[in-house]
This record gives C-alpha cells, sequence and structure tokens, in this order.
C-alpha cells in the first residue's frame, strides 16, 4: 500500500489552494489510471451501478486485444514474407538480426516481435502526442484527462497503414483529439468518432501515404493491393488468384491497416464488448441489415461495367474496415444515435453507405471511415425524428 | 428518365449546395439553431429554388440567348449579358410572392424565419442555381430536377447542421468558439464526411 499512502501524501498539493493546483487533472489522470475513482456523485438521482466510465473505456481496450495480436502477427507474417523476395533493410530488421530472431514467416514469434517494431513507434507516438494535447487542454479548462483517450489512441493507431510516417501519425491524432473532440468540450461532448476523424484528416491532406498499393507492407519495391482494391479493379472473383480466399480474409492474413484485416479477432472483441453490454446489439444489427440488405440488392440489380456490384455480403463483411469499424466505432456511444429506434436507422445508414461507397464511387476503395462519419453527421437527427414520432405516437393516444 | 434521376441524386449529394460548394452559408449558419427552424427554411429554400431555376431556364430560353427573340422579329439579338439582374429580379419577386403566400397561410413558420426569408433572395444557394443551371446548358426538365434536388440537397445540409447543433448545446466549448467559430469547425467537419460522395460518377 506504499503507493496509495503516496498519493494520499500528494494529494493536497493539487487539490484547492494546492501548490500545484493547476496540475490536478494530471494528478487525477494517474490516480485513476491506477486506483479505482472514489469520487461519487452528490447530487441526486442516483443510481448504484459498477460500471463506470473508466470501466467501459478499459472493456473496450480489452476488447482491442484480439485485433492487438492478430495485428502484430500479419504485419510480421506480411513483412516476412515480402522480405524473402526483396530483402529486408533498416533498424528493425537490425534489431531482429541482433536478437537473432530472423525473417521467417513460419515463425509466429518473430513475426510477432517485427509486427511490434512497427506497431510500438506509431503507437508510443499517438500516446504521447494526443497524451499532450490532453492534458493541456485538461489542465487549462479544468477539467479530467479521461480514459477515453485510451480507446481513441488504440482504435487510430490500429486503423493507420503500417508505413505511416511517425509525424503524420502524430498530425492526425492532434487533429482527431483536438478537432474532432478538445474542442467540444472533451469526452462525450463531441458528435464526431475523433480517431476516425484524425485518420480521415489524414486522408485527405495526403492521399499518397494513406492509400495506394505499396503502404501496407512497409518493404522496398514491394506492392501488394488490399483485397478492396483488387476487387475494385479486377473483379473480387479475381481475388483468389490473388492469394486471397475468403478464408485469409476472414482470420485476417491480407494486406491492410493494423487492426483491421482480422474479421474473427474483431468478432471475439465483439462477443466480449456484447456480453459486457459495452456495446448495444441494436447499432450491430442495423448495421448488418443494411449492409446485407444494399449489397444483395446491388447483386440482383448487377452490372456490366462495374464488377464491384457481384460482391457478395459475406465478402464485404470480411475485407476492408468493415468488421472493425462495425465493432468498435458503430458502437461507439457518444457519436452513435441514442434512442433505440434510432439505433437501427444509424446502423443501417452505415451499412448501406459502406457498400454505396464501395461499389458506386470510384475514388474510395474502402468506405467504412467516410460512412460511419457520415452516420455521425445524421445521428441526432436521426434521434431527434424517432422522438417526434414517439410524441405523436403517446399524444394520440390521449386525445 | 435515367439521366435526369443521376442528375438528382448528384445534386442532392455529390455536389451538396451547402457543404460541397459552401453556397448560402450565411442562412445556413444562422438559422441552423433548431430543427423545426432549420425543416422550415429548407422547404422554403427548396420550394424557392424550384420556382426559380425553371423559371430563370424559360427567362435564359425565351429571352435573353443569342437567337432567343427570333419570336418577336429580332433574331439576331444577344441579351446574355442582362442575364445576372434578371434572375436577382426573378427571384426576388417571387421570395415576395412566397413570404406574403406564408404570412396568411403559416404564421408560425413565418415568423419563425423572420428576417431570414427575405434573406432567401440573396442567399447564394438560389442564385447559385440559377447561374449552374446556365453554365452547364440544362434544358427544361433538367432544370426542374436540378431546382428541386439541389434545394433538397441543401435543406438536408441544414436540417443535419441544425441536429448536431442541437446536440452541441450539451458541449463544453471553450469561450473563444462558441457560437459562430464551433459552428464554422461543424461545417468544416460536416463537409468533410459528405466527401464519402465526391468523386461518384453517375
Amino acid at each position: 500500500m506504499g503507493l496509495r499512502n503516496f498519493f494520499d501524501r500528494i494529494e493536497p498539493n493539487f487539490t484547492k489552494g494546492g501548490r500545484w493546483e493547476k496540475l490536478f487533472p494530471v494528478y487525477e489522470m494517474v490516480e485513476s489510471f491506477l486506483y479505482t475513482p472514489k469520487t461519487v456523485t452528490t447530487a441526486a438521482p442516483h443510481a448504484r451501478s459498477y460500471v463506470d466510465m473508466k470501466r467501459i473505456m478499459t472493456y473496450v481496450v480489452i476488447a482491442t486485444i484480439p485485433c492487438i495480436l492478430m495485428g502484430l502477427y500479419n504485419t510480421g507474417l506480411q513483412v516476412n514474407t515480402a522480405i524473402g523476395t526483396y530483402g529486408a533493410s533498416g533498424w528493425r530488421a537490425a534489431i531482429i538480426e541482433f536478437l537473432g530472431i530472423g525473417f521467417d514467416p513460419q515463425n509466429p514469434i518473430g513475426n510477432m516481435v517485427h509486427g511490434l517494431l512497427y506497431f510500438l513507434p506509431i503507437y508510443i507516438t499517438t500516446l504521447v502526442v494526443g497524451g499532450i494535447w490532453e492534458v493541456l487542454f485538461a489542465t487549462v479548462r479544468g477539467h479530467e484527462v479521461n480514459e477515453g483517450f485510451l480507446v481513441t489512441s488504440m482504435l487510430y493507431a490500429l486503423i493507420v497503414p503500417v508505413s505511416i510516417p511517425l509525424w503524420q501519425v502524430a498530425l492526425g491524432i492532434s487533429f482527431g483529439v483536438v478537432i474532432g473532440k478538445e474542442v467540444f468540450g472533451g469526452t462525450g461532448k463531441n458528435f464526431l468518432n475523433p480517431a476516425l476523424t484524425g485518420r480521415a484528416f489524414l486522408y485527405f491532406a495526403y492521399p499518397a501515404y494513406m492509400s495506394g498499393d505499396t503502404i501496407w507492407t512497409p518493404v522496398d519495391g514491394f506492392s501488394g493491393a488490399t483485397a478492396l482494391s483488387v476487387s475494385a479493379s479486377q473483379g473480387f472473383d479475381q481475388l483468389a488468384a490473388n492469394g486471397v480466399t475468403w478464408m485469409n480474409a476472414f482470420i485476417g492474413t491480407i494486406q491492410g491497416s493494423f487492426g483491421e484485416t482480422s474479421t474473427l479477432a474483431c468478432l471475439i472483441g465483439l462477443a466480449f464488448l456484447l456480453i459486457t453490454k459495452i456495446a448495444n446489439w441494436r447499432l450491430i444489427v442495423g448495421c448488418m441489415a443494411g449492409m446485407v440488405g444494399f449489397s444483395l440488392l446491388l447483386n440482383a440489380i448487377g452490372s456490366d461495367s462495374n464488377p464491384m456490384f457481384a460482391m457478395p455480403w459475406y465478402w464485404h463483411l470480411v475485407t476492408g474496415g468493415f468488421a472493425f469499424g462495425m465493432v468498435f466505432m458503430v458502437t461507439e456511444p457518444v457519436s452513435a444515435s441514442h434512442t433505440n429506434m434510432g439505433r437501427y436507422i444509424y446502423g443501417a445508414l452505415i451499412g448501406f453507405m459502406v457498400v454505396m461507397i464501395r461499389v458506386i464511387n470510384p475514388a474510395f476503395p474502402e468506405g467504412m471511415m467516410l460512412a460511419i462519419l457520415f452516420g455521425n453527421v445524421f445521428a441526432p437527427l436521426i434521434d431527434y425524428f424517432v422522438v417526434q414520432a414517439n410524441i405523436k405516437r403517446r399524444a394520440k393516444r390521449h386525445v | 428518365m435515367e439521366a435526369l434521376l443521376s442528375l438528382a441524386v448528384k445534386a442532392i449529394f455529390v455536389e451538396n449546395l451547402a457543404l460541397s460548394f459552401f453556397l448560402g452559408m450565411c442562412t445556413f449558419i444562422a438559422v441552423s439553431k433548431k430543427i423545426s427552424t432549420a425543416i422550415g427554411l429548407g422547404i422554403s429554400v427548396m420550394i424557392v429554388q424550384s420556382i426559380t431555376v425553371p423559371a430563370n431556364n424559360l427567362i435564359l430560353t425565351y429571352l435573353l440567348a443569342p437567337g432567343a427573340l427570333a419570336w418577336a422579329g429580332f433574331g439576331e439579338v444577344d441579351l446574355t449579358f442582362l442575364g445576372l439582374i434578371s434572375y436577382i429580379g426573378v427571384i426576388a419577386a417571387l421570395v415576395q410572392i412566397l413570404e406574403m403566400v406564408l404570412d396568411k397561410y403559416f404564421p408560425p413558420l413565418y415568423n419563425a424565419l423572420g428576417i431570414f426569408l427575405p434573406l432567401i433572395t440573396v442567399n447564394c444557394a438560389i442564385l447559385g442555381g440559377s447561374l449552374f443551371m446556365v453554365e452547364r446548358d440544362y434544358g427544361f426538365a433538367e432544370s426542374v430536377t436540378y431546382g428541386v434536388s439541389s434545394g433538397f440537397g441543401w435543406a438536408l445540409a441544414i436540417t443535419a447542421m441544425a441536429g448536431v447543433r442541437e446536440k452541441l448545446k450539451y458541449s463544453d466549448i471553450p469561450d473563444g468558439l462558441q457560437g459562430l467559430g464551433i459552428t464554422f469547425i461543424t461545417a468544416g467537419l460536416m463537409a468533410m464526411a459528405f466527401m464519402s460522395f465526391s468523386g461518384v460518377k453517375l
């Protein structure tokens, strides 16, 4: 209990009237990271629940663990496979050689370590730069640094391409945290998903670094298209010729950003979020229904010139960021609709938009990011109409 | 028919007047505090737009375009230099009529819109719609479609904006950004989300 005593001893310095009163948010952040927050609501109404903000956010981070592990493994696998042909270079290769692990793609541990060497710099940059913004805003504006930032930074690090330069990581998370969240007042007050806002900002600002065939596996000379861009350019029936089977895409051994490739890992995370009731199942149902419904419709319509029309829904599910976005971003309670009926509609809108962007919009091969942002914009409006309809229905009952 | 349908989709989403051309920003930002008012304004812009674009199209084809006055015996006259002033005139007259109709039949909406209804006259989205019609050589059927759908796109954008702003009432926005500042940021972020349509070819 030495640490607890230490916290209790230094706490008066940070409370009102203390020496470092302004730094209270920093103290509070470190303390509530290590211990259960002891603050309780003082004014009525009271609801007793063990699920507080810290618990929710921690659970979401836990739910991303399968995605992280699969992402590390897959990144290492892709890089090691490519190194077999194109040769290794750079400081990561030097570390691997120093450790004597080797570049054998058959060695899962070696893959994980190599993936980690790519993931850690990105994640640490995200944490440091985003954390500085969080603490800065918290100190100046006097609110608490929230565990929500851990979720934002984890999700953000999982949706950027592996080869992204670190200054872009810093820029993107700065935009996401400041413009996407802090100017609205911090966690729970934003209307767009901060991680996606940062990612979208990078996507439009530096398209050459965020899309194409050479960014997913950072080995010089290697070029590997994502499943979606293969389908968009050659038709999805060509996927097998490019070495992508449905099972590959489901397990996640394909080209893509860190966390998004493995649908299986996302579904494990989803199961955890649903069991702990962090994620609302209505959002998932709506999103799946929108995606399946619209892709079936497009399958039925068919097109001679656009091969994407024929892509069946179970391929839409496993390719690109659909599963990851659906599990971790559509279910984000802040930017989603708040009414039950609204959740179905909001989910369906996103599911519809994903397929629409992937199939009909030739400018973007992947649509999950923009679809979710689009859904975020309309979420409050959906709530409004659901509430109005409810008011009308109940008013009619009591004439 | 298919061409008209794709024109409509394009005008609503891809080339949204508010969020991809940033036209009509003054009303877009000033009247988007409440959803109900925003819907009202959106509908009136849509109505004005769907009347003025076809009306201006008729004026262009039968009065202003080169050779348009052939029916009156002035085959060689080209009055296109009168374009801007005629379109503005038509818009102003139509808005005046709409205002009187609303005052008579929908007083609550009339009161809610207040000064912004006359301001539709100088709403750049309305004039922009007519000028796009001229620039892109729309025929009559096309201009009817374009008028209705571009107005609808603008209405959709302002309604979504009002939804977001009603939600932002519960936010804790820094002092310097309250009001207009945060609204501009919001409009920018919404435009980013609407980028999902940019590049759609129909």
